[in-house]
């Protein structure tokens, strides 16, 4: 399912003095099974922008095509769009509703008319894929549960409905680097074993870094830049211009490569940046 | 599909209107409402139209603001104007099968709903440009004299800012359920009135749930901070009546006198 849109502006409160400008002729693409990062300062317009692709909020003007489908379109079926685009919300408490964590990850399953014997399995199967422990937990609230668990059971929720593009709204905000790295990997292995097109929103180039094989950068409500993230990390200055930098690790490889060490400096993990240095090494022990 | 109902907002402004002491602004609401109930003829409500744009024109709220807020309520009003206008007996003028409309009707369910519409306008106004912490000022100051006979006037004034408080939070919070089920395929648009109004009921038990728990949180907040209730409370703005506030509960009650003239004296 290929993302299109064209011209999309989205003013909140329009009318009132309270007017913002969150979205300001956003143009993109994104292809069937890209993994896209989303980066931009807080307040330009990424949350906004991610909640217009499964029509929860509607364009001030301009077009979104899901698909074929123009989801924009006055009588659209939005239900159906919802099921294909799956979002997790950037705050897991304004997703979660249900009294236990077993009704609100089949909220989505049952909405879709499916067995209660499938709505079951599917249960299992997302609490299964992000980690959670179906006997232990399936029972509580989702209230009673810490951050990170909450923020799983929202991810469960969505891969509940088996989604053919899934956007995560800063899915690592308030976790421990441990729980980060597994809810970032489980991401990854489910990128890579279902052909999804994924869209990660997230304030960490690290993250990012690691993960996408495209990335858009937002500021003020605009598209600023978009391309592989090692295009996008050659313009450092530009980017500490609008209050975002660049991986630490490619920080230090560029700073040595601008010291006249003959070092790559567009790494963009920490590994990458391994071998490259031992190449480095290695390449001056011989001569 | 919530964000139309502006009742209990404030709308900043630096206004004469705004400036008014809250206390002022409550009775002279209070007047207008009144006086809405003794107008039963044209004339008096040409007084009661000039009174309240002049009151929005120098608020310099957007007439269109104001007008939103009365979209929820249309419904409403069309209902008590029709059920006036049908139940009132009269001379006839004519009618539709067995339903009959009268002149009586029509001028009855006329005012009936000019009444709820400037009702609402009016309240609007007061809460659109009163902040709320000025306007629980206001009615608890109004309200101290009863506390000689037991009135808990702190803590009702409290009790009425928080409700007022809640209704946008209440609004918020439905719209934020509303988006998480329809993020799940829950369907609150389509479909004919039976089914909307089912979709609906999976939202009340997670609005009830999380209106308890921010009031409990709140409780939790305010008693962080110390709050023991009205004794010994001071403020930090204290409210003295101006020239302006007595111009102005004095253009009132001159609007009131007017229409109480026309009621009995023509
Ligand atoms: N419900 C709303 N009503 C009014 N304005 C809003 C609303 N939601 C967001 N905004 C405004 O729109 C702009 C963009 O907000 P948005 O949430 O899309 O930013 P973001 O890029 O997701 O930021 P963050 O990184 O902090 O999550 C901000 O200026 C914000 O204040
Ligand atoms: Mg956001």
């Amino acid at each position: 399912m290929k993302i299109k849109i064209e011209g999309l502006n989205h003013i909140y409160s329009a009318g009132s003095p309270f007017e913002i400008k969150a979205l300001d002729d956003v143009n993109l693409e994104i292809d069937k099974g890209e993994f896209v990062g989303l980066i931009g300062h807080t307040g330009s317009g990424k949350s906004t922008l991610v909640q217009h692709l499964n029509g929860l909020l509607k364009a001030t003007s301009g077009k979104i095509f899901i698909g074929d489908t123009e989801i924009t379109k006055k009588d659209i079926k939005l239900k159906t769009v919802r099921q294909k685009v799956g979002l997790v919300f950037q705050y897991p408490e304004h997703q979660l509703f249900e009294e236990t964590i077993y009704k609100d990850i089949a909220f989505g399953p049952k909405n879709l008319g499916l067995k209660d014997e499938e709505v079951d399995e599917r249960v299992k199967e997302s609490m299964n894929l992000v980690g959670l422990d179906y006997n232990s937990v399936k029972d509580r609230s989702p209230f009673e549960l810490s951050g990170g668990q909450r923020r799983r059971v929202a991810i469960a929720g969505v891969l509940a409905m088996k989604p053919e593009i899934l956007i995560l709204d800063e899915p690592t905000a308030g976790l421990d680097p441990r729980g980060r790295d597994e809810i970032l990997g489980q991401i990854k292995s489910l990128y890579d074993k279902n052909s999804i097109t994924i869209i990660l929103v997230s304030h960490s180039m690290e993250d990012i870094a690691k993960l996408v094989n495209k990335l858009i950068v937002m500021h003020k409500g605009k598209v600023n830049m978009q391309g592989h993230p090692r295009e996008i990390f050659k313009r450092v200055d530009e980017l500490e211009k609008i209050g975002l930098g660049i991986p630490q690790i490619t920080y230090l490889m560029r700073e040595l490569s601008n010291r006249g060490k003959n070092i790559k400096s567009d790494v963009l993990t920490v590994d990458e940046a391994k071998n490259e240095l031992l190449k480095y090494l290695r390449s001056n022990d011989n001569a | 599909m919530l964000k139309n109902i502006t009742i209990g907002q404030y709308f900043p402004g630096n206004t004469i209107i705004h400036k008014l002491d809250p206390r002022i602004k409550i009775l002279i609401t209070l007047i207008f409402i009144i006086a809405l109930f003794f107008v039963d003829s044209f004339t008096p409500y040409l007084f009661v139209i000039a009174f309240i744009f002049i009151s929005i024109v120098l608020s310099k709220v957007p007439l269109k603001y104001i007008l939103k807020g009365l979209k929820p309520l249309f419904i409403i009003i069309l209902i008590t104007f029709f059920i006036n206008a049908i139940l009132t007996p009269g001379k006839l003028i004519f009618n539709i099968g067995p339903i009959s409309i009268t002149e009586e009707g029509l001028r009855q369910a006329t005012f009936m709903a000019l009444r709820l519409v400037f009702l609402v306008v009016g309240t609007s106004l007061l809460t659109l440009t009163t902040s709320p912490i000025a306007l629980t000022d206001g009615i608890e100051k109004l309200l101290n004299p009863f506390r000689k006979v037991g009135l808990p006037a702190h803590e009702l004034a409290m009790m009425m800012t928080i409700a007022l408080r809640f209704i946008p939070t209440l609004l918020e919070e439905t719209d934020k359920i509303m988006k998480a089920q329809m993020a799940r395929g829950a369907d609150f648009e389509s479909g004919n009135i039976m089914n909307r109004a089912k979709s609906l009921v999976p939202l009340l038990v997670p609005l009830f749930i999380s209106a308890f728990r921010r009031a409990d949180e709140l409780a939790m907040a305010m008693e962080a901070r110390c709050y023991r209730g009205g004794d010994n409370r001071t403020r930090m703005k204290v409210l003295s009546l101006e020239k302006r506030d007595y111009l102005s509960l004095g253009i009132s009650l001159l609007m009131f006198a007017i229409i109480i003239f026309f009621r009995y004296f023509i």
